[in-house]
């Protein structure tokens, strides 16, 4: 039997982990060492540096995607709700999330901050926290609040771990972050530039890999597959250049992913997993933990429509450097159904984006989408139209 | 302290017209009053020379912009207002045609609409373009996206006011802290700036001074629904109630004035032992006394209503009731803590409270109001008040052994309202509370099924 090449052997791992609705990574982590606690976290953004400190596996739950019969979960939601949360409490109904000793929640959306206070009923013996993070990017008033509200989560973790979170701790697991932050912007780099060499299908598992890997273990996994990537050899086609926006929450299923780049599309950026990058830059490792979390927090991390913006101008500008930074010939929005955030936002980023001549399209999906043709057709066209434009 | 006093503008334009075919109360015809009223005062707000600000009602700080003349309108009471007229289901095409998904919030739809159709409020007058759009978003994550469509198309400018959810349950410390913070060192001055009004603290406190007491007179109404008969409907009507407070007059004397004469006909009414009054008469017997969690239906909000007062179901407790301030458990606006009340106040607001926070006081009101159970109205547009409400359904059964039932609109979309579904889940659910009755008096013990779930 042939050799598996590095490359296919590594994303064979990933998409392992990726299936895995058993979180048997977290188990097995955990069953490593008597006493370990794993906690869960939704999207877009959570500090994990304070779990990390405390010795804890953070855990991207990201709901249960299109291989989980949702039976429970979707007794507790209207119609009109997205996916993510019946899926979610589908994983944690059919003790998929065990292995978790907590749970958080940090403030995104009403469904997502709702089912912060569902899951305090449902799973009385879990830790369960709602994180606020500020709209107000003042240090002094937004920041203060953020530092607060890290520090009663560092004092909750440390009392769960059985011990205090020390500040050289915290310092040490904001380098162990920075580290796994910059192998990712090397990963986005590399695929911008090589985007038939890492195709987002691919990318996209080895981001999910930090889902519930440990971070150093993450970090060498990316690298590994940068240098895996970039050895194979792997044929150049003539896509259109795209950012994905929109699929911050709720996630696609692979196959939409890969319905995309089959009609032609090479992704350059995207919004998915923003917890992975969404700090800009490193994070200085030697003052006050909580307080540079804070800085970056405020100052230096990414947007999403779960963010406020504070003035007019700064409406799409991060989508729009996204779009040139990368090369990118157009936007796909592919947004959750009934996601507020997204679909609230999307009129305003498509306005903006056809001010500056940047073409887009758009459709909804669900994390349980079968039917990719129409999607394929929609990109398909979406890329020749491109490519048309391009050519005039 | 110095010694503020209060001048408001003198009423303007025609009084309400009474329609010969609508009962209300005398205190539901001054209601309406005032909100036309201030619907006048919007049109004429440029021709003035006044400064026009938007807001939402869960965290409104209305004596706060009053602190800076500006002239008030509330998006919400808009799509409302415009719901009741009929006028919303265009609005919202409109603006889907103009790019908004069909999946999203309704009242933002119909707002969007309305401005597009050319800035015409409900009542046919024009509504001014908002100087400052006052992001308090207590509660609700879709009123940042809201604002921030306004502003992106329209100019304005926003100012934030970050209101922390209650998690936890509670208040902490620094959630309170954080907003004063806001207030004093962002939202304050950045009001001054736009108004060109400089802040004075007393007149803050003479209008809190004005909030409290109509507060409580307020809450007497609210609660007299404990006496059988209620003498009020406390989601139907308390919409007429809670107008005023909710919207452009908390810490008027005006609204200080109407809630002194709606206590004094509440009253009269519990001393006569009469019902509620409907827009067909005085209510028949009371039959059924209900619990309301979620908004009201607006465009069919008269058809909505006669479901229940034919049957002689009245509610007689409401959480929509409690969306713009929750006064129950003890709270009013302290003119001795200005700001740190107005923190209190956007943090208390009901659809800023956890969901076990919302569970234990709706099984308050289930056992304080006597009531016969839950129902729901489950909102499409409105996830801060229907995501968790099947959970709040089972809990509220499991913990008051009263039956629950759940049924499905919409705020303004009148795609969104079914009569005939509606009418039987409702007709069904008191068959089922009229069982359980006749259960527990032969002292069966009864199960409690809901009567109807999601899809």
């Amino acid at each position: 039997m042939a050799a598996v090449p590095p490359v296919a052997s590594l994303v064979q791992r990933c998409e392992a982990l990726f299936e895995d609705l058993h979180f048997n990574a977290v188990r097995e982590w955990k069953a490593q060492q008597p006493g370990r606690k794993a906690i869960g976290y939704m999207p877009v953004y959570v500090p994990r540096e304070i779990i990390h400190a405390a010795g804890m596996l953070p855990v991207g739950i990201l709901g249960g995607g299109d291989q989980l019969e949702v039976i429970q979960g979707d007794a507790y939601y209207q119609s009109y709700i997205c996916r993510i949360p019946r899926s979610t409490i589908e994983l944690g109904l059919t003790g998929r999330l065990d292995c978790l000793d907590g749970m958080l929640f940090p403030s995104i959306c009403d469904v997502i901050r709702n089912l912060s206070g569902m899951w305090q009923i449902l799973f009385p013996d879990k830790y369960v926290r709602y994180l606020d993070v500020p709209q107000n990017y003042v240090d002094d008033i937004g920041g203060r609040f953020y530092v607060q509200e890290l520090e009663v989560l560092r004092e909750d973790l440390g009392r769960l771990a059985g011990r205090e979170i020390t500040d050289e701790a915290l310092n040490a697991s904001i380098a162990v972050y920075n580290d796994n932050r910059a192998a990712i912007r090397e990963l986005y780099r590399y695929r911008a530039a090589k985007p038939w060499q890492a195709p987002t299908s691919e990318v996209y598992l080895v981001l999910r890999a930090g889902m519930v890997l440990p971070p150093e273990e993450h970090t060498r996994l990316v690298r590994e597959y940068i240098a895996a990537a970039d050895a194979a050899p792997r044929p150049k086609r003539d896509n259109a250049r795209v950012v994905i926006n929109g699929a911050f929450c709720e996630q696609p299923p692979l196959a939409l992913v890969k319905s995309i780049e089959m009609s032609g599309c090479y992704v350059v950026d995207d919004d998915f997993m923003l917890v992975h990058r969404w700090l800009l830059d490193d994070v200085p490792t030697d003052g006050k933990p909580l307080e540079e979390l804070a800085r970056a927090f405020l100052h230096r991390s990414a947007t999403t429509a779960a963010k406020y913006d504070e003035r007019r101008e700064q409406k799409g500008q991060y989508l729009l450097r996204q779009v040139r930074t990368n090369g990118a010939e157009g936007v796909i929005f592919a947004a959750p159904s009934f996601c507020d955030p997204a679909l609230l936002e999307r009129p305003m980023l498509q306005d903006v984006l056809g001010r500056h001549g940047v073409p887009h399209t758009a459709f909804k999906y669900a994390e349980n989408t079968g039917q990719m043709a129409p999607i394929r057709e929609q990109a398909g066209t979406f890329a020749d139209s491109i490519k048309l434009w391009s050519a005039a | 302290m110095t010694t503020t006093t209060i001048s408001m503008p003198p009423p303007i334009g025609k009084p309400v017209v009474k329609p010969q075919n609508v009962q209300k109360e005398d205190a539901m015809w001054l209601q309406k009053e005032l909100i036309n009223r201030n619907y006048r005062e919007l049109a004429q707000a440029r021709a003035l020379g006044r400064k026009v600000s938007a807001t939402f009602v869960p965290g409104n700080l209305n004596e706060l912009l009053m602190c800076f003349d500006f002239a008030r309108s509330l998006p919400e009471t808009n799509a409302l207002q415009n719901g009741l007229r009929k006028k919303s289901g265009k609005m919202i095409m409109d603006a889907e045609r103009d790019g908004q998904s069909e999946d999203v919030c309704t009242y933002v739809k119909a707002d969007l609409g309305m401005m597009l159709g050319g800035e015409i409020g409900p009542t046919g007058d024009p509504l001014p373009r908002p100087d400052v759009l006052l992001l308090s978003y207590t509660g609700c994550f879709t009123f940042m996206k809201w604002f921030e469509l306004i502003r992106h198309k329209y100019g304005c400018e926003s100012v934030m006011l970050h209101v922390p959810y209650q998690g936890e349950g509670r208040i902490a410390p620094n959630m309170r802290e954080y907003v004063v913070r806001q207030l004093r060192e962002t939202v304050i001055p950045a009001l001054e700036r736009i108004s060109g009004v400089k802040f004075d603290i007393d007149r803050l406190r003479q209008y809190l001074r004005e909030s409290a007491r109509a507060e409580e007179d307020l809450i007497a109404v609210l609660h007299s629904a404990k006496n059988r008969p209620s003498p009020i409907d406390g989601y139907f009507g308390a919409v007429y109630y809670i107008g005023p407070i909710f919207t452009a007059f908390r810490g008027t004397p005006e609204a200080t004035e109407y809630y002194r004469v709606l206590r004094a006909e509440i009253e009269q009414r519990v001393r006569d032992g009469k019902g509620p009054i409907t827009p067909e008469g005085e209510m028949g017997e009371e039959r059924y006394r209900l619990v309301v969690e979620g908004p009201p239906n607006w465009t069919s909000f008269r058809d909505f209503w006669k479901m229940f007062y034919d049957e002689g179901a009245v509610v007689v407790a409401s959480t929509y009731a409690k969306v713009g301030g929750v006064y129950d458990f003890g709270f009013r606006h302290d003119p001795e803590h200005p700001l740190e009340s107005l923190a209190d106040y956007c943090l208390g607001c009901y659809t800023n409270l956890n969901l076990p926070s919302r569970i234990d006081m709706i099984c308050r009101y289930i056992d304080q109001y006597q009531a016969d159970g839950l129902l729901i109205n489950s909102i499409k547009s409105c996830n801060s008040f229907s995501a968790g409400q099947l959970l709040i359904l089972r809990e509220v059964e499991r913990r008051t052994g009263k039956p629950a039932a759940f049924i499905e609109t919409d705020l303004v979309d009148p795609r969104y309202f079914s009569a005939a579904n509606v009418k039987n889940r409702l007709e069904s659910y008191f068959q089922m509370v009229k069982q359980k009755r006749g259960a527990a008096a032969a002292g069966g013990t009864p199960g409690f099924i809901p009567i109807a779930t999601a899809h």
